[in-house]
């Protein structure tokens, strides 16, 4: 799996009250919710943002509440990838039972700018920066958690005839 | 090798004699809860995926508090849409207006959930149930359909930091200003992933409110859980609320602690948390010249009953600030009654306040208490995120109620005396 675009690059502790305000929560339609993603901290994301970019983010991305609408927006609004250098745990979770890929890479992280162009190899965990050339190994998911995404989420996993558990 | 309370817990659940930090896992659940916000996504997901029963129809927990009683239509279509399931399904443990209470006040209060217990919510702040010796995390809506359908979920089993409690809580503090200064000490991702384990002869002396606020907030630390050992508080809190069996889990001698830190309780002083984020905290003190304009006392971390008897001791026969607006929401109908029937109440409303039926409203900017823009509030509740209350440029204080009740009578940032 593969995705390709350009940057858009926050700072640590990106929480889901920014990523989609509680004010919207008042539904749960995936579109409707999409056209608010971000806007507390970047209000221009969603005109900007084009199918195939990347997110790349500091410490503890996706901190706070346990809102899966949170990577549902990120992925509605075309988002490939989202590359920090960490997640908080909930928000890493949802973001595999869901399907938004997800990378942690510290160095990647620090090093990439706004408006770099960068592909992403999901089946290696291998970043490229195509701005700079410089590339960068992600930690590669446990085959568990692989299976899950593979399988399109964790729903889709379960149907599967998977198990929940490794 | 030994284990970690939480690892305890979560091999017995799992079926396993041991288990061991970062070894993914099966565990059966004994509760799984959704509010109004994440159970209609969880119900979609369900259906989608073609379940057509839950798999014990007494063991999901389906709580309307966040936009209830119902904020506008869009609110009520999700209100709705939880009732249908819930009936369709004959969930037993449904809570709906006139019963419901702010669901971490409420499941404890009404004995569903128990030490022991290996409990999933689609809230963060599911890890409350910790103070109860229970393991409880929160997740997301997908993870609570997955959990309704099959009774069981995977884990990544967590390391630990343990939390050495000594000494006693000077009579101006509670625990919030100990979780806040826990925050405030390792940061918001202080305990990313892990455990967060409380001991120590310091428990002793936290009530169960105390407990259940500090381990509502180990989430704000990045937390996975955060739990309290059982002992006679747990056990005589649990007495004549369920008639289900505690089952009590111990960590081993030989547990394996990423870190031990000592609080010593003793000194702890009045905590807030400056905007935007939890762990910038200060003295209460250090604040006095910050000027407010909302105050809000309750949530699923300071709306029970502790919480609005600090509130009371601060504000019966005095008068709210000028310019200062103080909602105060206590967090289920069972502290609701009780503060009618102490009078508690009447004495809110003399003090010029408001008193709300039990909602998440205003701690998530969602009703009942919005912020304008360059408006300043202190608040109980859990999170200070940018726009968390309402406008981006408005300002959250996260304190104790005692904090809270003490700076709406002074209209700047307030620490209560210490008698």
């Amino acid at each position: 799996m593969l995705a390709k675009g350009k940057v858009f690059k926050y700072n640590d502790n990106v929480d889901t009250d920014v990523i989609i305000p509680a004010r919207y929560l008042n539904t749960s339609d995936a579109e409707e919710l999409a056209k608010h993603c971000m806007e507390d901290i970047d209000k221009d994301f969603v005109q900007k943002v084009e199918p195939g970019d990347i997110m790349v983010a500091g410490y503890n991305f996706g901190c706070g509440s346990s809102r899966e609408h949170a990577p549902l927006v990120i992925k509605t609004c075309g988002t490939g990838c989202v590359i920090a250098k960490s997640f908080a745990r909930i928000f890493y979770r949802n973001a595999i039972n869901i399907g938004l890929p997800i990378l942690e890479c510290p160095e990647a992280a620090e090093e990439i700018c706004a408006g770099d162009t960068v592909s992403v190899n999901f089946d290696t965990g291998e970043i490229v920066n195509q701005t700079t050339g410089k590339t960068y190994l992600a930690q590669p998911f446990p085959d568990f958690i692989q299976n899950i995404i593979k399988k399109g989420g964790l729903l889709a996993s379960l149907c599967d005839g998977g198990t929940t558990h490794a | 090798m030994g284990m970690t309370m939480t690892q305890k817990i979560l091999a017995a659940h799992a079926g396993l004699k041991t288990v061991t930090a970062g070894q993914l896992i099966s565990a059966k659940l004994d509760i799984v809860l959704g509010n109004d916000i994440t159970t209609p996504v969880a119900v979609n997901e369900f259906k989608k995926a073609g379940f057509t029963k839950v798999f014990d129809k007494d063991r999901i927990a389906i709580v309307l508090d966040h936009f209830v009683p119902n904020k506008d239509i869009k609110a009520a279509e999700q209100s709705k849409q939880c009732r249908e399931f819930a009936c369709s399904h004959c969930v037993s443990h449904f809570y709906d207006v006139g019963k419901m209470g702010i669901e971490h006040a409420l499941l404890p209060e009404q004995g569903v959930v128990c030490a022991g217990d290996c409990i999933i919510g689609a809230d963060s702040h599911t890890c409350t149930y910790g103070a109860l010796g229970a393991f409880s995390t929160g997740v997301g809506s997908t993870d609570m359909a997955a959990g309704m359908a099959t009774g069981v979920a995977w884990f990544k089993v967590p390391a630990a930091i343990r939390f050495n409690l000594t000494g006693r809580l000077p009579k101006n503090c509670s625990g919030k200003d100990v979780i806040l200064t826990i925050i405030g000490m390792i940061g918001v991702d202080g305990a990313l992933y892990k455990s967060m384990e409380f001991t120590g002869e310091g428990l002793a002396s936290l009530s169960m409110d105390d407990r259940l606020c500090i381990c509502n907030m180990a989430v704000e630390a990045g937390a996975k859980n955060g739990i309290f050992p059982v002992d006679e508080v747990t056990l005589s809190y649990m007495k004549n609320r369920t008639e289900r069996q505690p089952v009590i889990y111990e960590a081993d001698s030989d547990a394996i602690y990423e870190k031990t830190i000592t609080i010593d309780l003793s000194q702890i002083v009045p905590t807030v948390s400056c905007p935007h984020l939890p762990e910038n905290t200060r003295r209460a003190k250090e604040l006095s010249d910050v000027k407010i304009d909302q105050v809000v006392i309750g949530s699923c971390t300071n709306g029970r009953m502790e919480d609005m008897e600090a509130a009371y001791r601060v504000l019966k026969g005095k008068k709210v600030a000028e310019g200062v607006r103080c909602i105060i929401i206590p967090a289920t109908m069972a502290i609701m009654r009780e503060c009618t029937e102490r009078g508690y109440v009447t004495a809110f409303i003399d003090a010029g306040a408001v008193v709300s039926t039990p909602t998440c409203g205003p701690c998530l900017g969602g009703y009942m208490g919005i912020l304008a823009a360059g408006e300043r509030c202190v608040a109980t509740t859990n999170r200070n995120f940018v726009g968390r209350m309402g406008h981006t440029e408005s300002e959250v204080y996260l304190a104790s109620p005692a904090v809270a009740a003490a700076s709406a009578l002074t209209g700047y940032i307030t620490e209560p005396k210490e008698d």
